[in-house]
């Protein structure tokens, strides 16, 4: 049954990598541009119909963001993680607002943290959590969350470090630093 | 194969009425209200008594946990990640616990399987008595706050005697749990079982087969069952229309496959069924409960062996672990790329569709002041909305 | 010339539009002066025996609130009372992590209280960022942006911690020592320049009385 729907998937809408990670979790990578057929036929055809999450992974590495939209066939009790690669310098993605009703939440939080725009979503471009932000995508990897929060808020002094690290190499192994 | 006739759902319309005909008022149910769960708020526009349009904003609590789930090791994440649900810390721990476990290949123990259950349904039993003081003081009713809180205390009391923490536990982990049963501890558990029994079933009495109560909740907040799939609905909420979704049967995770329970259903999803329902599940709780403590392993060790936690590499991969929280399905997507700290961590929190989509749809057409008493039974935690 | 006929410059209020600034408060908060001993005692005696509670929930350590507000800890006892509105509160007790959002809010709140009033700080986060030091949205010291009366320390406080707490906040108003208000009024300007410092979009008057 699962092997019909990676035929399927590979056939119609060119997915590649069909690893199954446990008995009822699957995962799958497609082109985005092809993304959101295949979630509309794996929620009208495939019987995924319920949508879990959506999220994104900033790959800085490989200069991508890897999308993922997981869903659930709970006939059958199967899970299903579809990933797409867009790219990170021009971040945008087709919306599927129209297909859950939920979707646009997660859309709305993928374009305040990493970036990534969703034209013709509702509300997508209001601020979600943060209020007055004035920075970069707060989760993209290059953004220092320790280095901003230093440089904003003020600390009560008296604040000392136990790095395990520091601390082995000042007390343990002095002559390694030579 | 069948196809439903409701196929595109439109995204959540909003109305958007004059504001400067003076017939409407604009008002904010905002952070600072006693009749939000949590710390939320809702920009209302109403006609006189009725709401017109509801706008949810979220980002009160947002800590930044995904962020700095990042910066830590694997190990060092069990203090923040209890920390994202904060009425319900234990399935945080759960999730990302056996999210490790499966990308590093770890086994636990069966005594540890027993007592990872017996915490999660403990943890269940303490949020739904908290949820029901909320749920009756939204529409007035303070004395079920009153009993059902102190209950709270009594089972936060059994937690602190097993883990040592009355809110945060930090007993889940990787491996295993922390640590082993006391002596004795079980049999303050059914003492104190029987005590929240025997006060359930005068909640029952007073709160269900009151008129007020029947009167304003019935009706409220009802949900057709084609929005269950349209809006990713999950738990009681989803139950409650009829639809028989349970993660602790669907995906038969831990030692739910050994004890014996039926997933409790109800006819129709309004306020009134939705709160019976919980009350039913209550009881499953205590039962399941009394089940555990009946089939746990006397003797075994409680926890497996862990490489050291400050030089732990996980393998990369990437895994998503669902559990059923007393709202709905509960997930931790966890992906490592092979190095000490975790890649990415999301948390999928029910309250994510309950409480934005889904508030905001059932908000318009109810009376102002039966808005508190629609939240709270759409039972959601902001939290773990925004994180 | 005496000091009464000097009248302080109005507040700028540059965060509102312009045709609202006349709706809202300009002045800026004023110390109040003890009055006689004798009197003053009397007063912070029955202001000690009648603490209610703002009801605003502003972080993890409102869930430990509940527990004391029900019948096993029971804070009605001490006179302590929760309420909805500032206007109808005292003691602001500011439950842990404060995101930038929230303290928005908890400014507007604090300053739309009645005085005199006094503040609880709940758990290490309201001391030095508790365990969410390196966060880019939870601020570090909430004394840099409203003056604190009593500190409970822990994560979170038990019931108990915080009604030690509270014990101590009263001993503290009968010696005459909360002077929280007072001193928010004294540095009024440098309270204000470390708030905006932190709150990027300010939308309400500078002072929200």
């Amino acid at each position: 049954m699962m092997n019909t729907t990676a035929m399927t998937l590979a056939e119609r809408y060119g997915a590649r990598d069909w690893r199954d990670q446990r008995a009822d979790l699957a995962s799958v990578t497609v082109d985005p541009r092809s993304a959101r057929d295949a979630l509309a036929w794996l929620r009208d055809f495939g019987e995924y119909k319920h949508l879990s999450f959506a999220t994104a992974i900033d790959n800085i590495e490989r200069n991508v963001f890897t999308l993922t939209y997981t869903l659930r066939n709970q006939e059958r009790g199967h899970s299903l993680m579809l990933h797409c690669d867009i790219d990170r310098d021009k971040p945008v993605m087709d919306s599927i607002h129209l297909l859950w009703g939920q979707a646009w939440t997660y859309q709305r939080e993928m374009k305040e943290w990493f970036g990534i725009d969703f034209p013709g979503s509702p509300r997508v471009d209001e601020e979600f959590v943060l209020e007055g932000w004035a920075g970069p995508p707060m989760m993209r990897r290059d953004f220092d969350s320790l280095a901003y929060s230093d440089a904003t808020y003020v600390e009560r002094p008296g604040r000392t470090t136990n790095d395990p690290a520091a601390y082995m190499k000042e007390k343990l192994y002095p002559e390694a630093t030579e | 194969m069948k196809r439903e006739k409701t196929h595109i759902i439109p995204p959540a319309e909003r109305a958007f009425p004059d504001l400067s005909s003076g017939k409407y008022l604009v008002m904010w149910q905002g952070p600072q209200h006693p009749g939000i769960t949590g710390n939320m708020s809702l920009r209302l526009i109403a006609e006189g008594d009725t709401v017109v349009d509801c706008e949810t904003h979220v980002g009160y609590l947002h800590r930044g946990f995904e962020k700095l789930m990042e910066r830590r090791l694997w190990m060092q994440n069990f203090p923040l990640v209890c920390r994202i649900a904060v009425p319900e810390p234990d399935f945080n721990e759960y999730c990302y616990a056996t999210a490790i476990e499966e990308l590093a290949g770890i086994r636990i123990p069966d005594k540890a399987i027993w007592l990872r259950t017996f915490s999660l349904e403990l943890m269940r039993l303490a949020s739904f008595l908290m949820w029901i003081g909320g749920q009756a003081g939204a529409f007035g009713h303070g004395t079920i706050a009153q009993w059902s809180v102190t209950m709270r205390d009594y089972v936060l009391d059994l937690f602190e005697e097993l883990t040592g923490g009355r809110i945060y536990h930090m007993y889940i982990i990787p491996g295993g749990v922390r640590s082993d049963v006391p002596q004795g501890f079980f049999q303050h558990v059914l003492e104190v079982l029987k005590i929240v029994e025997k006060n359930l079933d005068d909640i029952e009495l007073v709160m269900f087969h009151n008129a007020i109560y029947k009167l304003r909740a019935e009706g409220l907040g009802y949900i057709p069952k084609e929005w269950i799939d349209q809006y990713g609905i999950t738990g009681p909420n989803a139950r409650a229309a009829g639809v028989p979704r349970d993660l602790r049967k669907d995906l038969g995770y831990l030692a739910y496959p050994k004890l014996d329970f039926k997933v409790i259903l109800g006819t129709k999803s309004d306020a009134y069924e939705r709160s019976r329902l919980r009350l039913l599940e209550m009881y499953q709780s205590i039962n399941l409960l009394r089940q555990i403590i009946d089939a746990m392993p006397k003797e075994g060790i409680f926890k497996e062996k862990l490489p050291n936690p400050l030089h732990w590499k996980i393998p990369a991969g990437e895994t998503y672990v669902a559990a059923e929280c007393t709202r709905g399905e509960y997930g931790f997507y966890v992906v490592s790329d092979g190095s000490d700290k975790p890649r990415r961590v999301t948390v999928r929190g029910p309250s994510y569709t309950h409480a934005i989509s889904v508030m905001e749809r059932l908000a318009r057409g109810t009376n102002i002041a039966d808005i508190a008493g629609l939240m709270v039974s759409l039972h959601t935690y902001p939290p773990e909305i925004e994180r | 010339m005496s000091d009464r006929k000097i009248k302080p410059a109005p507040l700028a209020n540059e965060g509102l539009p312009p045709e609202e600034r006349g709706l809202f408060c300009d002045a800026a908060p004023r110390e109040y002066a003890p009055a006689q001993k004798v009197i003053e005692d009397f007063y912070n005696w029955a202001r000690s025996q009648s603490l209610w509670v703002l009801g605003f929930g502003t972080g993890c350590g409102a869930i430990e609130l509940r527990p004391l507000m029900t019948s096993r800890f029971d804070m009605y006892r001490f006179g302590i009372q929760p309420r909805p509105t500032p206007r109808q509160s005292s003691v602001f007790v500011i439950g842990g992590y404060a995101s930038v959002k929230t303290l928005k809010r908890i400014v507007r709140s604090y300053e739309q209280m009645m005085g005199p009033k006094f503040v609880l700080a709940l758990g290490s986060c309201t001391i030095n960022g508790g365990m969410y030091w390196d966060s880019y949205n939870t601020i570090k010291r909430i004394d840099q942006y409203i003056p604190v009366d009593v500190y409970i320390a822990g994560c979170m406080p038990r019931p108990e911690a915080l009604l030690s707490g509270f014990m101590e906040l009263k001993r503290i108003i009968r010696e005459g020592k909360a002077e929280g208000q007072n001193e928010y009024a004294r540095n009024f300007d440098w309270y204000k320049a470390n708030q905006k410092s932190v709150i990027k979009d300010w939308n309400m008057p500078d002072y929200n009385w």
